[in-house]
C-alpha cells in the first residue's frame, strides 16, 4: 500500500469512530425523527416539530429531536419516526400537533406507543405490523433512496456512520482510470433522461488532455410532478456531493458546481451546509482525506429556466451567458464549461456512484434488466392513493408501481393512462401496464424515462387537455432560439386549443402527427427533440379522444370546459334542498314551478361548485358533452 | 488546419479548407442550401434557423450544414426527400410569423426568404399552419432605421453586426415565441443609443430593419 492510500485509510477510519460516537449517543435516550423535507413542511411538519419541542420540555422528558428528509410515504406526511429504548422503532404518519403531543405525553412520557397512528415499524417485531409487511416493500428495492428519511441531512457523522464517503476514500486509493473502469463495467446509464452510459461520458472527459476539468451535477429538475432530485437533496445531501467527488476523482477536475434551481431553497440550504461539513472534514479543499487529491465545489442557483436543464444551456448559465443551448458537437464532455472537458451528471446518477465503486460494477448489474442496470427512482403524483417516492429495480412493470407501490386509483375510479417523464415523455394506456419499465422499453412504446416524474391519469382526465397542458409548458419553457421548437411548439399548441374548445379541423390530427415528426427531427436541442412526444403517445393511444373532440365536439372525459355543460337531472332532485343555489358564484341556479333546481345556461361558468355541493345522496348534478345535450334533455322532460 | 480536404457534394469532388463547414464549402463552390442564420464571422455556429439540412452518408439523420465541418471522404447530398420536408417545415414556421407584405416591402426582390422559396420551390405563403402575428409596434424612433418585429425571423444578423460596428444596442430578449430581436429594456431605438451606423438594416436579409431614405455613414458592411 502506497503512502497516500496509507494516509487515506488512517484518516477515514478517524472519521468512522467519530461517527460512530455520535451515533452511540444519540441512542442513550429517546429520539425523535421528524420528515421536515419540503413533502413535510407543506403537509406541517413545522408545527408538528414545534409541538414537539414544546410538549418535550413542558413533560421534562429527555429526548433528541433531529429534523430528518422524506421516506418516500408523502400520502401520509407529516411523518414522525420515534425511536424509544424497549420498543421498535415505530413510524406515525399523518401527524397533526394534537397527535404530536400524544405522542410525547403517553409514549415518551408514559408507556403507551399509541399505534392507532402508527404506519408500521422500521424493523420486524411483535408489537404491530412493520413496514417489509407492505404490499410495496416486495417491489420497492432502495439503493440511493436506502437512507432518505432515516439520517438527519445536516449532520455529516450520520452519512458517515451509514459508510458515506467510504466510496470516495476507496476512489482515492484507486488510479482514476481504474474508477471510469468500475463505472463503466458497471452499465450505468444517466438518470437525467437520456440514458447516456456514465462511464462513457467519463472515459471522454478522462481522455480529453486540458489544463482545467470540471464536474458538475445537474439539479435543475423542472418536470411538472417531478421532485426526486429535491427529495434526495434534501434528505441526504452528501450522497450527492459524494458522487460528485468521485467523479471529479475519476476525471481530474479541481473544481465542481451543484447547479440547483433557486426555487429548491431547502435543497440550496441543505447542499452548503453539506459542503461546509464535508471541507471540515477534509473531504473537500486541497489533498482531500491525505491522498493527493484537491476539488472545490460551489452550489451554484439557477434563475428559473427550465432549459437550463439542457446541459449546454446550463453551461451557458454558469458561465454567465443567457440559459441557451448550443449546437452538439462538441459535446461537453470534450469541451464544456468554459471550452473546458466537463462531466455533467443528474442528481440520481451521481447518487449511485459511492455505492458502485463501495460494492462493485457487479453487484449493480445484479439489479435491473442487461440494458438497464440498477434502480429507478419515481416521483409518484397525479391520481394514486400513495403518492411520493420509490425506488424499483429497473424492469418492474408499471402496474407494479402503479398498483403495490401506489395502492391504485382513490375514490374507485379507473385507471387511464400513466403519464412518465413529464413533458419530454409520454402517456402510456392501460395494455402498457404489464410492461417491465427500463431506458429502451419506454422509448419502444412513445414514453421516455425521464428524469423520473410518474403522473397516473383517471377516468376523469381528457388526453388532449393532457397533450395541450405539457405543450403550453415547453412552449412557454422554449427558449425561442431554434424555429421547429419556438414556431413549431406554437403551432401544435394552437392547433391543441382548438381541437379542445372544438374548433379542431379533421385535418388537424394529421398536421400533428407531421409537426410532431419534423420538430423531433430538425430541433436543436433535446427539449425541441422530445417536446412532441406526449402529443405523439396521446394520438397513438388515444386517437379516439381527439376525434370525439374534432368530429362530435364531445369531450369524452367531460374535462373540457367548452366542451361540456352542467345539468341538474329533476328525478334525483330534492327540492327543498338549497345546496347548489347557494354555491353557485353567479346566481344560474333556479327554481321552476315544480321547485326543481335549473341551471341557466347563458349564465353558468362552469365552476363545478354545484357538482361538489349536492349531497352525496342525491348526485344530481351531471355534466353533458356535448353541451348541446342539455337541451335535449330539457326537451324530453317538458 | 493547415491542409485541405476533399469531399463530395452532390455528386461533385470538391477541395476545401480543413476545418471549414459544410455550408461555406458547398455554397463558395456554387451549390446552394437555404440558410438564414449562417455567419462566416462567428467561431461557433447558431445553427437557429434550422434549414441547411444536408443528408450525409453514413449518418442516420439529415444535420445543419453550417455546423458540420468538412472531412475527407466525405459524401454530402444536399437534397433528399427528409432534407426538403425539413427545409419546407422551417420555412413555412418562419413565414408564419413573419407578416408578408413583400409588394410594400423594402426588401422585396433582395428578401432571403424569396430566394429559399424561389430556390427550393416553397410557396411565399402559410397554407397548412396558422399564422402567427404578433402585432408588435413599429420602431421608427431612429433617423437612420425603420425596425418592424413583426417581420423578424431572428436570425441574429442585426444583433451582431451591432455588436461588431454598431456598440452592441441590440439583442435577444424573451424566452419561446415571445423571443424577440430589442434593445435593454426595450426602449425605442432612439433612446437606447443607437449610433445610426445602419449596419443592422445592412444585415437584415428579410426587411425587418431597413434603412431609410438617408445616406448612411459607414453601412455596407457585407454579411
Amino acid at each position: 500500500m502506497s503512502k497516500e492510500n496509507q494516509a487515506v485509510s488512517a484518516a477515514y477510519a478517524g472519521l468512522q469512530q467519530k461517527a460512530a460516537l455520535v451515533r452511540q449517543s444519540r441512542h442513550e435516550k429517546p429520539l425523535l425523527l421528524v420528515g421536515t423535507a419540503t413533502c413535510g413542511l407543506a403537509a406541517g411538519a413545522a408545527a408538528v416539530l414545534k409541538t414537539i419541542k414544546e410538549e418535550l420540555a413542558r413533560q421534562k422528558v429527555e429526548a433528541t429531536v433531529l429534523e430528518a428528509g422524506c421516506m418516500g410515504h408523502c400520502y401520509a406526511e407529516p411523518l414522525v419516526i420515534v425511536y424509544k429504548p424497549g420498543f421498535p422503532p415505530i413510524l406515525y404518519g399523518y401527524v397533526t400537533e394534537g397527535i404530536a403531543s400524544r405522542l410525547v405525553i403517553d409514549f415518551l412520557a408514559g408507556d403507551d406507543p399509541c399505534l392507532e397512528f402508527a404506519l408500521g415499524a422500521l424493523e420486524e417485531n411483535e408489537f404491530l405490523p412493520a413496514l417489509s409487511d407492505f404490499p410495496r416493500f416486495g417491489v420497492e428495492q432502495k439503493i440511493i433512496l436506502e437512507n432518505c428519511g432515516l439520517i438527519d441531512p445536516e449532520n455529516i457523522m450520520d452519512y458517515i456512520a451509514h459508510d458515506g464517503y467510504a466510496g470516495l476514500a476507496r476512489a482515492l486509493q484507486l488510479e482514476p482510470a481504474a474508477v471510469v473502469a468500475e463505472i463503466k463495467a458497471s452499465g450505468l446509464r444517466g438518470r437525467g433522461g437520456a440514458g447516456f452510459p456514465t462511464g462513457r461520458k467519463w472515459e471522454t472527459c478522462l481522455g480529453t488532455p486540458a489544463d482545467e476539468k470540471y464536474v458538475i451535477c445537474n439539479a435543475d429538475e423542472g418536470d411538472p410532478g417531478a421532485f426526486m432530485d429535491r427529495t434526495i437533496m434534501e434528505s441526504n445531501p452528501h450522497l450527492v456531493l459524494e458522487g460528485l467527488i468521485i467523479a471529479a476523482r475519476a476525471v481530474g477536475a479541481d473544481r465542481g458546481y451543484v447547479y440547483v434551481r433557486a426555487e429548491y431553497p431547502l435543497a440550496v440550504k441543505r447542499l452548503a451546509l453539506a459542503v461546509e461539513q464535508a471541507r471540515q472534514c477534509g473531504l473537500l479543499g486541497e489533498n482531500i482525506l491525505g491522498g493527493g487529491f484537491g476539488f472545490e465545489v460551489e452550489v451554484f442557483q439557477g434563475s428559473g429556466a427550465f432549459v437550463c436543464g439542457e446541459e449546454t444551456a446550463l453551461i451557458a448559465s454558469i458561465e454567465g451567458e443567457p440559459g441557451i443551448p448550443r449546437h452538439r458537437p462538441p459535446f461537453p464532455a470534450a469541451a464544456g464549461l468554459y471550452g473546458r472537458p466537463t462531466v455533467i451528471d443528474n442528481v440520481k446518477t451521481l447518487s449511485f456512484i459511492p455505492s458502485i465503486i463501495n460494492r462493485g460494477a457487479d453487484w449493480f448489474k445484479s439489479t435491473g434488466t442487461p440494458g438497464s442496470p440498477g434502480t429507478a427512482v419515481f416521483a409518484l403524483a397525479g391520481k394514486l392513493v400513495n403518492t411520493g417516492l420509490t425506488e424499483v429495480p429497473m424492469g418492474t412493470t408499471l402496474n407494479q408501481v402503479v398498483y403495490d407501490v401506489g395502492s391504485g386509483i382513490p375514490k374507485g375510479k379507473k385507471f387511464k393512462a400513466v403519464q412518465i417523464g413529464g413533458p419530454s415523455g409520454g402517456c402510456l394506456p392501460e395494455s402498457a401496464l404489464d410492461m417491465p419499465i427500463d431506458f429502451d422499453s419506454l422509448s419502444g412504446a412513445g414514453a421516455m424515462m425521464g428524469s423520473g416524474g410518474m403522473v397516473v391519469l383517471d377516468e376523469d382526465d381528457c388526453m388532449v387537455e393532457i397533450a395541450r397542458f405539457f405543450l403550453d409548458f415547453t412552449q412557454k419553457e422554449s427558449c425561442g432560439k431554434c424555429t421547429m421548437c419556438r414556431l413549431g411548439t406554437r403551432q401544435m399548441l394552437d392547433i391543441l386549443e382548438d381541437i379542445t374548445r372544438g374548433r379542431g379541423r379533421p385535418e388537424d390530427i394529421d398536421l400533428l402527427l407531421s409537426l410532431a415528426e419534423d420538430i423531433k427531427a430538425g430541433s436543436l436541442c433535446g427539449l425541441g427533440k422530445t417536446a412532441p412526444n406526449p402529443v405523439l403517445s396521446t394520438i397513438r393511444y388515444f386517437r379516439d379522444e381527439y376525434e370525439a373532440h374534432i368530429n362530435e365536439k364531445r369531450c369524452p372525459s367531460l374535462m373540457c370546459q367548452e366542451l361540456i355543460a352542467f345539468y341538474i337531472l329533476p328525478e334525483k332532485c330534492e327540492r327543498s334542498c338549497d345546496a347548489c343555489v347557494g354555491s353557485c358564484p353567479v346566481e344560474a341556479i333556479y327554481n321552476n314551478a315544480d321547485r326543481i333546481k335549473v341551471i341557466d345556461q347563458q349564465k353558468c361558468v362552469k365552476c363545478n361548485s354545484c357538482v361538489d355541493a349536492c349531497p352525496p345522496q342525491y348526485r344530481a348534478v351531471i355534466k353533458l358533452s356535448p353541451p348541446e345535450l342539455v337541451a335535449e334533455r330539457e326537451k324530453e322532460n317538458k | 488546419m493547415s491542409g485541405e480536404v476533399t469531399l463530395t457534394i452532390d455528386g461533385r469532388e470538391i477541395t476545401v479548407r480543413e476545418g471549414e463547414k459544410l455550408l461555406w464549402a458547398a455554397l463558395d463552390n456554387g451549390i446552394y442550401i437555404p440558410h438564414l442564420c449562417a455567419d462566416r464571422k462567428e467561431e461557433k455556429p447558431d445553427a437557429a434557423c434550422r434549414l441547411c439540412f444536408v443528408e450525409i452518408e453514413g449518418r442516420p439523420q439529415p444535420v445543419t450544414a453550417c455546423s458540420e465541418p468538412v472531412a475527407a471522404g466525405m459524401v454530402v447530398n444536399t437534397r433528399s426527400e427528409r432534407v426538403d420536408r425539413l427545409a419546407g417545415t422551417a420555412f413555412e414556421l418562419l413565414l408564419s410569423s413573419h407578416r408578408l407584405d413583400c409588394g410594400k416591402c423594402a426588401a422585396n426582390r433582395s428578401c432571403a426568404l424569396q430566394k429559399i422559396a424561389r430556390e427550393r420551390k416553397f410557396k411565399l405563403k402559410v397554407t397548412r399552419l396558422r399564422t402567427l402575428d404578433r402585432n408588435l409596434p413599429v420602431d421608427d424612433s431612429s433617423p437612420v432605421v425603420t425596425y418592424d418585429p413583426n417581420k423578424c425571423v431572428l436570425c441574429g444578423h442585426c444583433v451582431r453586426a451591432c455588436r461588431r460596428q454598431g456598440g452592441g444596442v441590440l439583442g435577444f430578449a424573451g424566452r419561446g415565441f415571445e423571443r424577440r430581436v430589442t434593445t435593454f429594456g426595450g426602449a425605442s431605438l432612439a433612446a437606447a443609443g443607437c449610433s445610426g451606423c445602419g449596419a443592422c438594416a445592412a444585415a437584415c436579409p428579410v426587411g425587418a430593419l431597413t434603412a431609410k431614405n438617408v445616406r448612411l455613414p459607414n453601412a455596407g458592411a457585407k454579411r
